[in-house]
């Protein structure tokens, strides 16, 4: 009998094919993140506590803003709602953990690692590129380094972190990737 | 582009929300003891003022809540949005 043994199948990233034809440009470098686990948190008062305290890093409870710690990151996207992200990691402990710890209490915890992909933009000109498509004030003062939101990037709806004054993360879903890309690559193409 | 104030994330742009008809239109407790006519209006009258309109909104592409607006009709101008089950600010205009 023939015996093999099967890889374990990994989701294609769609922008792979996208990231490794792209020029450098390093006013405003582009990176097609890895996998990374990502969770949709939603619940009311009694569970919020709970959760961030399994999850290791609290909620934010400020509008628009982020938390982080030791590569894990609970991002507020709404006043019950927030993305929990965690690159590079397996979902299935990290939503056992919360579910077991917010047993019972009005909540709603859904596994969308597969649902989105990462990219991230750095560099002196980010801002600028994410500008041709994001109508956001994205200086300083409007959008601090930690601000996170959902909004739009021409006709996509994407998740927006500020991660360093000059590094942004777009979490955006993945059949919407390709256009994210290719505007941003038509964005920075007059500063290579 | 209009900038309008959400509630909960601040001043966005326009684009990012979606308009949601009147505020403050309350489904009856008990439709069945409506008239046709009392049931007809709660479904399709609305006041489509010329001035003061408090309207619900959708911050769809931002936080993703629904909340509500007083916008004058005339200018486009919003006066000023509050949460949803909040009682409409006493700024004058048609109640
Ligand atoms: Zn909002």
């Amino acid at each position: 009998m023939l015996e093999r043994s099967m890889p374990t199948p990994v989701a294609a990233n769609p922008l792979d094919a996208l990231a490794a034809s792209s020029r450098p440009v390093e006013a405003a470098r582009l990176t097609a993140l890895g996998p990374a686990a990502r969770l949709a948190f939603r619940g009311r008062e009694a569970a919020i506590s709970p959760a961030g305290d399994a999850f290791g890093v609290a909620l934010p409870r400020e509008a628009c803003r982020s938390h982080q710690a030791e590569g894990r990151f609970a991002l507020w996207l709404g006043p019950d709602e927030w993305l929990l992200i965690v690159p590079g990691a397996e979902p299935a402990p990290i939503f056992a953990a919360i579910e077991a710890a917010t047993a019972g209490m009005p909540r709603s915890l859904v596994d969308v690692s597969a649902r989105s992909v990462g990219i991230e933009i750095a560099g002196a000109k980010a801002a600028f590129v994410l500008n041709q498509g994001c109508p956001l004030d994205l200086s300083l003062d409007a959008f601090p380094v930690g601000m996170c939101t959902r909004t739009v990037f021409h006709k996509a709806e994407i998740v927006l972190v500020r991660l360093a004054p000059d590094i942004f993360h777009i979490d955006v879903w993945r059949s919407f990737a390709p256009y994210v890309w290719e505007l941003l690559e038509e964005g920075r193409r007059e500063l290579a | 582009m209009l900038i309008i104030d959400c509630p909960w994330c601040g001043k966005r742009p326009e684009i990012e929300f979606r308009y949601g008809g009147e505020a403050h239109i309350a489904r009856p407790a008990d439709p069945s003891a409506l008239t046709d006519q009392e049931w007809a209006d709660f479904l399709y009258s609305r006041t489509n003022p010329k001035g003061l309109h408090a309207e619900r909104w959708r911050h769809i592409h931002g936080c993703g809540r629904y909340f509500n607006a007083v916008r004058d009709t005339v200018s486009d101008f919003f006066v000023v949005t509050y949460k949803a089950g909040e009682a409409r600010p006493d700024i004058g205009g048609d109640k």
